[in-house]
């Protein structure tokens, strides 16, 4: 039987109220002190951490605002594996498998799973790196398909609805100034012009007033 | 196999097209009519829970699953193809409604001269001139024959737009370059975005014509002569790749549908996977396909009409063995053959100011139309057709639309300096895009692929295709002229140069693929009649994109919908009294 996996993660780095849903389940948790233990779907704790410290060199922290760590990118990521994308339910993965021209886009046999679990293996102890060691192994591995996959999903995990698990908070999009998925501009589209207009962000479960059903938690 | 109690049509594909020709069907006439479709029902309440990036516009879920089914593609016929295994250049939808769901809602109509483009191009350069692989050939039926049913289309779907031509007077506002319309548009333009006020102003100070790109996204409440009455655009954002949640986006799931609802000579089966037509003699019989279980079937039918996404009406045809396979090398034979696209190109501009760009609709693009066609060309360009030149402010999501950044912002795409780079740009780039016309080559065609297999075991459609130097110049030229309007609407541009690149599967361009199944007035050069009719087995009529000899620089869903109507016409008002091959 499989042990099942948490992350745990100090409240205080992800701002404000979180949901998961675990099997269906919704789960609500208030994380303000103390440590939050969130329950993985695919990865294992100590990939999680390799996975949360990479995501964390690609959007930093930093001056400029929060990043990866504080939106639960690796939550988002999580849960992308462990859903129909992770195992590649709608890609066309029937043979041969052939080396093609670059204009033909990844052609490889392994899902993102596979790529994740083995890209992983090779940052070794990455987590307990400085984040210049961090940065220099990360530089080593640019044109890798895992690393192009990890940049491309920390976007995603930074902006996405926050029932995908990214973009804890609405962290990302009050990064930018987005304002979710409002129902009309109707009266605003031709107005403003020129000057920065930022209605405050709303998740599309707070506009509807129930949650949605994102991707990953279709069943087989 | 379970054979069916027939019908007098059966139609492969429940789209714009399929459910037009329906519609016309049962309600013109007694025929009974079914449709297969083999995605899922669809309805405007379904749409409101899609507003989501992720789901919709990255991981696709409205598309066609691409897992069941793809394409394969070669860059020529001297090497392997591969199996487009994500999609990227292009989206085939699925479901009721097709990739009339998730489209933007343009609503073009054609140049006059694109219907006979090989005369037009003979006569301005004379035929010795054009290059030796142009395949570009006239369509047999004349912008004057379409523009009847281009006024319907824009009825039914309440195109929101302004004329710039009607019956030959110019106005002002509109395009002075279009055809010559009968009527205004059925409403108003869509409102302007300051994007769209920066582009206006800035190509007037060039001397150019802007005009605001004609939109099935309404701009006002609208009831169709249908009597179908949709709510005015809310400019939410959240258009291209989604349904729309209001119904303002004409779709046929919110147009066709409720009228198709009344008519009970009309039946629609989801979950049919067509794998065959059944034909003896020259004449089809019927239709064999799966059910979702995986349950086979016999369905008899006097008439078939192919309906699918272009890549599928062909596909069809060929696994059906109906009509003579395309040789590229002997330029014998026509199924498969005049396959485009769309050449595409954007020049990326940078702004002082926000554009708070999170607002937008579909369609709503600010454009000039005065390098469309051959107009403004001078023989030095080296190029026999060009395109519109745009900004477009469909609604900048979140996850997509960050990155953009002027070339050079940062050393790695990834890290502090990145991020900072990228959240200072974020709303203040935009882009000047072309949209050029693609014009055919005898190399680019369809076949079956001989290795690769959908998930029944039938062969995939493979892809011959690759950009000529013609399709690289439309795009330097295009950046030519964006370099000249950037600074006129107060924009800087970076030095990227122009993408001369080899045609890739990966970077979206547009679901405007063309061909494979074209029209034309002879059957040695054309798979179907200036009816959509097959010239071989006459009960069978193949309609949509598939038919189009060469690619506008135009959206391709209005003509789409004007050749549906004009076969309708023909087949109630003549086929259906004497069934034989029009002439």
């Amino acid at each position: 039987m499989k042990r099942r996996e948490f992350l745990t993660i100090p409240a205080a780095a992800i701002g404000g109220t979180l949901i998961y849903s675990l099997g269906g389940e919704a789960l609500r948790l208030q994380a303000q002190s103390g440590n939050v233990k969130v329950p993985l779907r695919f990865l294992t704790a100590e990939e999680a951490r390799t996975v949360s410290a990479a995501c964390a060199r690609i959007f930093p922290s930093d001056a400029s605002g929060p990043g990866a760590t504080e939106a639960g990118v690796v939550i988002f990521i999580d849960r992308q594996l462990a859903g129909p994308y992770g195992r590649d339910k709608y890609r066309y993965t029937k043979g041969p498998f052939v080396e093609s021209f670059p204009e033909h886009g990844y052609q490889g046999k392994a899902s993102p799973r596979e790529i994740y679990r083995a890209g992983i293996k090779t940052l070794g102890a990455f987590a307990a790196l400085s984040p210049a060691d961090q940065d220099s192994t990360l530089a080593g591995i640019e044109k890798s398909t895992f690393f192009q996959l990890l940049r491309t999903h920390t976007i995603e995990g930074m902006f996405c609805d926050p029932m995908h698990g990214g973009n804890a908070a609405l962290i990302g999009w009050q990064l930018i100034g987005f304002p979710g998925p409002q129902m009309s501009y109707r009266s605003d589209i031709d107005k403003h012009y020129g000057q920065p207009w930022r209605p405050k962000p709303a998740s599309l479960q707070q506009i509807m007033g129930r949650p949605g059903k994102p991707w990953e938690d279709e069943k087989d | 196999m379970t054979n069916l109690r027939p019908v007098d049509v059966a139609i492969i594909g429940g789209g714009w097209s399929g459910l037009a020709m329906a519609n016309e069907l049962a309600g013109r006439t007694s025929q009974s009519v079914l449709v297969l479709e083999r995605g899922i029902p669809r309805k405007t309440s379904d749409y409101a829970f899609d507003m989501d990036e992720l789901d919709y516009a990255i991981r696709l879920r409205m598309m066609q699953n691409i897992a069941d089914e793809t394409v394969t593609h070669r860059h020529s016929a001297l090497s392997t193809a591969a199996p487009v295994r994500q999609y990227g250049s292009f989206l085939p939808g699925s479901g009721v409604g097709g990739a009339g769901e998730h489209w933007n809602g343009a609503s073009w109509r054609f140049l006059p001269e694109l219907f006979t483009l090989r005369s037009h191009l003979n006569e301005r350069h004379g035929s010795a001139k054009l290059p030796a692989d142009l395949a570009v050939q006239d369509w047999g039926v004349t912008y004057d024959d379409l523009e009847q049913y281009y006024w319907r289309a824009e009825q039914m779907l309440g195109v929101s737009g302004k004329a710039g031509n009607v019956q030959g007077k110019i106005l002002d506002g509109g395009n002075p370059f279009e055809a010559p319309r009968q009527n205004e548009y059925p409403l108003p333009p869509l409102r302007d975005t300051y994007l769209s006020t920066l582009f206006a102003e800035g190509a007037k100070k060039l001397g150019y014509h802007p005009y605001p790109q004609p939109a099935a996204n309404l701009s006002e409440p609208y009831k169709n002569p249908d009597g179908i009455t949709r709510a005015a655009c809310a400019y939410c954002g959240y258009c291209e790749r989604f349904g729309c949640m209001v119904g303002a986006k004409a779709q046929p799931s919110n147009t066709l549908m409720p009228v198709l609802a009344r008519h009970k000579n009309f039946e629609l089966l989801t979950g049919a996977w067509v794998r065959r037509i059944v034909h003896k003699d020259g004449r089809a019989t019927g239709i064999e396909y799966v059910d979702g279980r995986g349950k086979e079937f016999f369905q008899p039918a006097g008439i078939i009409v192919v309906a699918t996404f272009t890549l599928n009406n062909t596909r069809l045809l060929y696994l059906s063995k109906i009509g003579t396979p395309y040789d590229a090398a002997s330029g014998q034979g026509t199924l498969g053959r005049n396959l485009t696209h769309q050449t595409q190109g954007t020049t990326n501009i940078f702004l002082d100011k926000p554009l708070n760009s999170f607002m937008g609709t579909g369609s709503l693009s600010m454009r000039i139309s005065d390098f469309d066609g051959d107009r403004a060309l001078t023989g030095n360009e080296g190029l026999l057709r060009m395109g519109m030149l745009s900004t477009n402010s469909f609604g900048n999501r979140p996850i997509s639309s960050f990155d953009a950044m002027p070339r050079g912002s940062a050393k790695k795409n990834w890290g502090t300096e990145w991020k900072a780079a990228a959240l200072k740009w974020r709303d203040r780039n935009a882009g000047i895009s072309l949209t050029g016309e693609h014009l055919s080559y005898r190399q680019n065609f369809m076949d079956l692929d001989p290795t690769y297999k959908d998930k029944y075991g039938d062969p995939l459609l493979r892809f011959t295709l690759d950009w000529t130097e013609h399709e690289h110049r439309q795009r330097a030229f295009a950046d030519e002229i964006a370099r000249k309007l950037a600074p006129a609407m107060g924009a800087t541009v970076d030095d990227r140069p122009p993408d001369r690149g080899k045609y890739n599967t990966i970077n979206y361009l547009s679901t405007h693929i063309q061909g494979g199944a074209i029209m034309g007035d002879r059957p040695e050069t054309s798979v179907v009649n200036p009816y959509l009719q097959h010239w071989n087995v006459p009960n069978v009529w193949v309609i949509g994109a598939s038919a189009f000899p060469q690619n506008a620089s135009h959206n391709p869903t209005l003509t789409v919908l004007a050749l549906t109507y004009r076969a309708a016409d023909a087949m109630i008002n003549r086929y259906l009294k004497r069934p034989e091959v029009l002439a």
